[in-house]
């Protein structure tokens, strides 16, 4: 077993885990933050897209042991606990952007990174290439990318769009 | 995924010790080609040396002649930097097409190249650049370095710490990418210094990345798209799957490499 400690969502966590634990089951299992999905295990369909440090990673295919020390914010710490949505979710909320939500917290937690590196007048190309990561079974990809150019917008104005 | 032990060694000296000393270990850099591999129990080291406590492995600056990448570096810390961009931008465009912004933030240029892929892009770039691959013990250049499907002139106890790319007249970087994983089907790496001229072609060789000599040849005498025109690679020798038979992977060596030298010339 291996002690890890690292900052979730603004929080002090700690934890003693097996080597072997990925970031995404500590989240889920050890930490209960089950926003973050697994979905393909192999680190192609974005379900388990995090921020780690300010910038979107894959957290099935990090330890947890990798990430020591790290900032870490999941799905459940982009807005405060009973305050308005972020920007972003709510425009694949106005957007009608999913349908089963599986894919739905990896997809905004990259759109959120989109934003950060791209600006926030985001065309359709560079959406759609940008999203490569972010597999969706249900939706043809078509309102979420209609949603991330105008969660782009709006977090031009949202304080809730700090970097991280 | 087996169990292991992991280490974090924060010296490049350690980590050879540890590669020496412990049985079975195996270098973690980004880990976005080895934790997949470990948990489909396609490798099981039973110990892990991670990379990433160790000052100085990555980072990016131009000496002399020279782009000079550390071993650590992220993928789209390439593919952003304004001094590859300035200085060998088809480096920087071949970092921005690998895998997609996630997995660019986590692998390395180290790990890639150490790992040695057949379908990956930086070997590409590697030979088609003549790149010197410095490591704690030697300088291998890039010419002696791949030698087949992951398998590499790295001895067991030798680590990547960084990359010498010398700085090219013309380069391009076309990619004919695997819809669902990104690794290239076929990606051609071309580049111009001088009456040097390479052609590297990864993702088509059944022994992994390599260099067409015959269109070399013939870029050598004019280094344009016509000079290629009619000239195509041997079936034999290229890697068939289901992904693409060996025929189509040499019709796409020929389209890929006209292509890279259209852009490279533009």
């Amino acid at each position: 077993m291996t002690a890890v400690a690292m900052t979730v969502n603004g929080k002090a966590v700690t934890g003693d885990v097996d080597p072997r634990t990925l970031l995404v089951q500590f989240l889920r299992e050890h930490l209960r933050l089950t926003g973050t999905h697994v979905g393909c295990d192999t680190s192609q369909c974005g379900a388990c897209v995090v921020h780690i440090d300010g910038k979107a990673a894959k957290s099935c295919t990090t330890f947890a042991w990798q990430v020591q020390g790290a900032n870490i914010t999941t799905i459940e710490g982009l807005a405060e606990p009973n305050g308005p949505l972020h920007p972003m979710q709510e425009a694949f909320r106005e957007n009608h952007a999913l349908q089963c939500g599986y894919c739905t917290p990896g997809m905004i937690m990259s759109a959120v990174d989109i934003v950060w590196r791209k600006g926030n007048d985001l065309d359709e190309n560079t959406i759609r290439h940008e999203l490569e990561g972010n597999i969706c079974r249900c939706t043809g990809y078509h309102n979420i990318v209609k949603a991330i150019a105008a969660g782009a917008k709006a977090m031009e104005k949202s304080p809730m769009a700090k970097t991280a | 995924m087996y169990e292991f032990k992991f280490h974090r060694p924060t010296t490049v000296r350690q980590a050879a010790g540890l590669l020496a000393r412990q049985e079975e270990a195996k270098l973690l850099a980004g880990g976005h080609t080895l934790i997949p591999t470990m948990k489909l129990r396609l490798a099981g080291p039973k110990h892990i040396i991670d990379m990433s406590q160790i000052e100085g492995l990555s980072g990016i600056e131009v000496k002399g002649r020279s782009l000079v990448i550390g071993a650590f570096t992220r993928h789209d810390e390439v593919a952003t930097s304004s001094i590859v961009k300035e200085n060998i931008p088809a480096l920087a465009e071949l970092a921005s097409l690998i895998g997609d912004p996630a997995v660019r933030h986590r692998g390395t240029i180290g790990g890639s190249v150490a790992n040695n892929d057949p379908n990956a892009d930086y070997p590409a770039a590697c030979l088609g650049l003549g790149a010197t691959i410095v490591t704690n013990k030697r300088r291998i250049p890039s010419d002696d370095f791949f030698k087949g499907l992951f398998e590499t002139a790295l001895e067991p106890d030798e680590i990547i710490v960084r990359f010498q790319f010398p700085k090219v007249n013309k380069a391009a970087y076309v990619k004919f990418p695997n819809p669902a994983s990104r690794f290239a089907l076929v990606g051609v790496f071309v580049s111009k210094r001088g009456s040097d001229i390479r052609v590297a072609v990864t993702g088509a060789g059944s022994n992994g990345v390599f260099r067409v000599t015959a269109f070399e040849e013939a870029l050598k005498k004019r280094f344009g798209v016509k000079s290629l025109e009619g000239l195509t690679v041997p079936v034999d020798g290229m890697s068939s799957d289901i992904h693409g038979s060996a025929e189509y992977r040499a019709h796409l060596v020929g389209v890929l490499a006209r292509r890279a030298v259209a852009a490279a010339t533009a």
